[in-house]
């Protein structure tokens, strides 16, 4: 039973680098495993920052991303500085991707990041203005079951 | 299986993380698309992929992969390596193409994603 914390963490992402990619993602995985936190909760947080952080570094310049916790919800917010997203219901999409060759090299883009943050989150609001960048707002309650 | 057994089946080479090969498994899957294996993998899957950069390290990772085999004897470079045990992650490889390293472990009753009892 999870009951006595508050936690708030910020990260920096850095866009463009791929050396560096998804070790936000881990950090808040193991924040999470050593709070005692459900592992099937803790796998849909990381999958859904995993996909947010290699949005970041896929097509952003950076992003901050934060991790909030109170005993009933966890919630994972970004703001990225980028090209922002055109038409955020296409995007939503399956299959749908601007990716350039060098991200499906790295075995991305492939048009399933944000359709599979929504799949693992209990609630994923998408903001973006284009030219300045995108917002991101992922909870995942500590009692769901979620949709996966 | 164990995967000391499937380190023979595949006569595969232990890049790192010997430490686990007495561990069981009883499911894997096969992708060299990062995305489909963070939408449709399992825990405790082992991943065969021929995608052998950082990022297929931290996939692993993210869905607690038990091991990554890379086929075709592809094999991730020094910083993967150190990656993978910064990770704790078995690392192995073969020689096999993916089709051929799939259909073994299929044929020794290892089911695919999804398809877990």
């Amino acid at each position: 039973m999870v009951s006595h914390y508050d936690l708030s963490r910020t990260f920096e992402i850095k866009g463009r680098d791929f050396s560096k990619a998804g070790y936000v993602s881990i950090n808040i995985k193991e924040i999470l495993r050593e709070l005692g936190i459900d592992p099937v909760i803790v796998r849909r947080v990381a999958i859904a920052s995993y996909e947010a952080e290699m949005n970041v570094v896929m097509y952003a310049s950076k992003g901050e991303m934060a991790l909030k916790l109170n005993p009933k919800v966890i919630q994972i917010t970004l703001e990225d500085e980028g090209p922002g997203i055109e038409n955020i219901d296409m995007a939503m999409q399956e299959g749908y991707t601007t990716a350039t060759d060098e991200i499906r090299e790295m075995g991305f883009g492939a048009g399933m990041g944000l359709p599979n943050i929504k799949k693992n989150a209990d609630v994923f609001e998408l903001k973006s203005t284009v030219g300045k960048g995108t917002s991101y707002n992922i909870v995942i309650y500590l009692n769901s079951k979620g949709n996966v | 299986m164990i995967l000391r057994e499937l380190v023979d089946l595949l006569e595969a080479e232990v890049i790192c993380g010997e430490h686990h090969l007495d561990e069981e498994f009883e499911c894997a899957g096969a992708s060299d698309l990062m995305s489909d294996v963070l939408a449709f993998g399992e825990s405790g899957i082992i991943l065969l992929t021929g995608l052998a950069n950082t990022q297929s390290i931290q996939t692993a990772e993210i869905i607690e992969a038990k091991a990554i085999v890379y086929v075709r004897g592809k094999k991730p470079n020094k910083e993967g390596i150190s990656l993978a045990e910064k990770r704790n992650i078995l690392i192995l490889s073969t020689k096999f193409f993916m089709y051929k390293a799939c259909g073994l472990l299929y044929g020794r009753g290892i089911v695919g994603v999804g398809n877990l009892k």
